[in-house]
């Protein structure tokens, strides 16, 4: 699969990988668009793109307010997938689409499969479809060659953790705690008999995300996770200091 | 109504979050097994016999069957339950499930109020802690129902976030459950959402239906030849259609809101329009009322409680199949026969179940005295005296609220 080989590529030399999320359309692409670059010339390995969604059940007020300003301002679908396709061309680091699977199962499943690998996207992230709702999902990720990232949270058993690693690409994203994505996570010792268990489940790669905001929750994750993923918190920056605040924002955390 | 992992035909299933499946499958344990254990059954019928009013009777309406001239009409008196509609039903049935669980705490989403205000009765009575996510605009319709959750011990949060109604209703308890599962059960108020929630409200709303047949036999000595119920999520008609299922003869109708009108757009008729199409959301698949990317679209409805986006999938799959016919009626229709049923029966149905009603009267007429029609008033309208003066623009009514406003302010 494309993308593990990309990860695998990015990992070496590297303590930890970082990957960012932006919701797409909020404040503006255009913001999107700067927000990226400083991303990308800041070092992020990875970018998840969110595309709003009218019912962004997992997330909470920050990500869920970008969702809903989103698309009040009226970002389409097909914005999304231009907006990609431009980002895909410009940056060479791996993107990928999360979602909500209503999005992908309205405008059918092949044919966003189609679009996504058309925009240069690499995997999805599909928070509300666990693999025995995805069978095709899972069958036209593989066909088009799209990581169908699996989600592993700290009430998973060891059993379903197998399982759902049965069903990954890509790699793993490990939800730090219980809740929804936007408040701080502490690592303490049940975090970190979590996460042996997560690695005792699979070989792929974990991404660790919920929470992590700041030098010092990367800093924790070195060892343990492969990846470091900032969410809520460089919606926040932006919201208060704009889009160049997020380039030595970025710079510092690792 | 065949269930394979939750699903009925191709609708239902289970699109939940990785962090709720250990949730899930103590659930689904714990109900299949209450379901399984004829004394469980036994502690809800004895429950809703002694706490709530049940059986709740059927009254033959003879006034308003001799006003349209056709069908023998009887209406199912879920207003005579416990709270003041059948949400009580499927409250009561999953605190004793919570008990079975040993949670400490409830939560639950709430429209019009009513399963608001149910559960909070359910929580007081269990002595369970208890959090109402109720979206501003409803609370705002609501009010008194707010005033009651409180009073009961309840802590009702206003949710800010959407379109303020029911559906984002949904997602703020969702969002509590993820963080507080280990202690706190989702008690969702209709037969929707993942599976076994539209499974298991629908069982608990069974008594409905199994004494709405006993009643109608012997009563009217067979089965009606039609049975109406308002659909919001689908608790209640889902309830009284289960008496009806197994014959085919007995044409069952349910009845969504058309707000202004199916041409209007503003509506909430999932299936009764052309505007519903197949979607997954708040956790299963059934017809949305949603855009061509997939979006949910604003509802409408002089109804709070049929103000929604989905409807139940088990009811979805019955009208895919025939076995349910849709229907809708406007917010103009439902004022009209709320007013006709209050002065010819002295009974006041809930602006919900007036849906049903005003079904009923269109065909009542055109059918033959032989024949009986049930109408299952799913709630009492005296307690929404606020929306209801409110959607007569009655203008002494008008005239005491403002006077009353004087005064507290006044007392300020
Ligand atoms: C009196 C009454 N009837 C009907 C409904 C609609 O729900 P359902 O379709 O689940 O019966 C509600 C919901 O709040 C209600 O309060």
């Amino acid at each position: 699969m494309k993308l593990s080989a990309e990860i695998a590529q990015a990992s070496s030399g590297k303590d930890i990988l970082l990957m960012t999320h932006i919701v797409l359309g909020y404040p503006s692409f255009e913001t999107n668009k700067k927000v990226i670059a400083q991303m990308v010339a800041n070092g992020v390995d990875l970018i998840e793109m969110q595309i709003p969604f009218s019912e962004p059940m997992a997330d909470g007020p920050v990500i869920i307010k970008a969702n809903q300003d989103s698309l009040l301002d009226g970002t389409r679908l097909a914005d999304c997938l231009n907006f990609a396709r431009q980002m895909t061309e410009t940056h060479a680091i791996p993107f990928l689409f999360m979602t909500y699977y209503n999005i992908l199962f309205k405008y059918g499943i092949e044919a966003f499969c189609q679009r996504a690998v058309e925009a240069g996207i690499q995997g999805f992230i599909v928070p509300d479809l666990p693999p025995e709702e995805g069978a095709d999902y899972l069958k036209y990720a593989r066909q088009y060659d799209l990581a169908p990232i699996q989600i592993f949270a700290p009430t998973s058993t060891p059993e379903r953790m197998r399982f759902l690693a049965e069903a990954a690409g890509g790699f793993i994203y490990c939800v730090a705690r219980r809740g929804v994505t936007g408040t701080q996570t502490t690592f303490n010792e049940e975090f970190n008999n979590y996460i042996a268990q997560c690695r005792a489940s699979t070989d792929m790669p974990l991404a660790v995300g919920f929470g992590i905001s700041n030098r010092d929750d990367v800093q924790a994750l070195i060892g343990k996770a492969d990846i470091a993923v900032i969410g809520s918190e460089t919606i926040r920056l932006v919201d208060r200091q704009g889009a160049a605040a997020v380039g030595p924002f970025i710079a510092g955390l690792r | 109504m065949k269930n394979l992992n939750g699903y009925y035909g191709q609708w239902g299933g289970a699109f939940i979050p990785e962090v709720l499946h250990e949730t899930f499958r103590q659930l689904k344990d714990f109900y299949s097994k209450a379901r399984k254990d004829p004394a469980f059954w036994q502690e809800y019928t004895d429950l809703m016999a002694t706490y709530s009013c049940r059986p709740t009777p059927l009254t033959a309406a003879d006034n308003l069957s001799r006003h349209f001239g056709g069908a023998r009409i009887f209406i199912k008196r879920e207003d005579l339950n416990h709270t003041g509609a059948h949400k009580a039903n499927n409250v009561m049935g999953q605190g004793l499930l919570v008990k079975r669980m040993g949670k400490g705490r409830v939560i639950a989403e709430t429209g019009a109020g009513q399963h608001g205000v149910a559960t909070a009765t359910m929580a007081a009575k269990f002595g369970f802690k208890c959090t109402i996510y109720m979206g501003e605009e409803d609370v705002m319709r609501q009010r008194p129902n707010v005033f009651w959750m409180e009073k009961l011990g309840a802590e009702v949060i206003p949710v800010t976030t959407g379109s303020k109604t029911l559906k984002d209703a949904i997602n703020a308890a969702f969002r509590d459950w993820v963080t507080n599962m280990d202690n706190t059960h989702y008690c969702l108020g209709t037969a929707c959402g993942p599976h076994p929630f539209p499974e298991m409200v629908t069982w608990f709303q069974s008594i409905i239906g199994l004494e709405a047949r006993e009643q109608i036999e012997r009563q009217f000595g067979r089965p009606p030849a039609r049975v109406y119920a308002c659909v919001g999520g689908g608790s209640n008609a889902m309830g009284v259609f289960q008496g009806f299922l197994d014959l085919p003869e007995v044409e069952l109708v349910g009845v969504e809101a058309g707000g202004e009108g199916l041409a209007s757009g503003r509506h909430a008729a999932r299936l009764a329009s052309r505007d519903g199409s197949p979607g997954v959301a708040q956790g299963y698949k059934t017809m949305f009322l949603q855009d061509d990317d997939g979006q949910m679209r604003t509802t409408h409805s002089v109804a709070a409680g049929l103000d929604y986006v989905g409807v139940s999938p088990i009811l979805t799959d019955l009208w895919e199949q025939g076995r349910v016919r849709f229907a809708s009626a406007t917010d103009r229709e439902v004022m009209a026969a709320l007013e006709l049923t209050m002065t010819n029966e002295g009974i006041i149905p809930a602006l919900e179940s007036s849906h049903a009603f005003v079904q009923a009267f269109k065909e009542a007429g055109d059918m033959s005295p032989d024949e009986a029609v049930i109408i299952n008033m799913s709630g009492r309208g005296d307690k929404d005296i606020f929306t209801i003066a409110n959607a007569f623009k009655d203008p002494s009514w008008q005239q005491f609220i403002i006077n009353k406003g004087k005064e507290y302010e006044a007392e300020r």
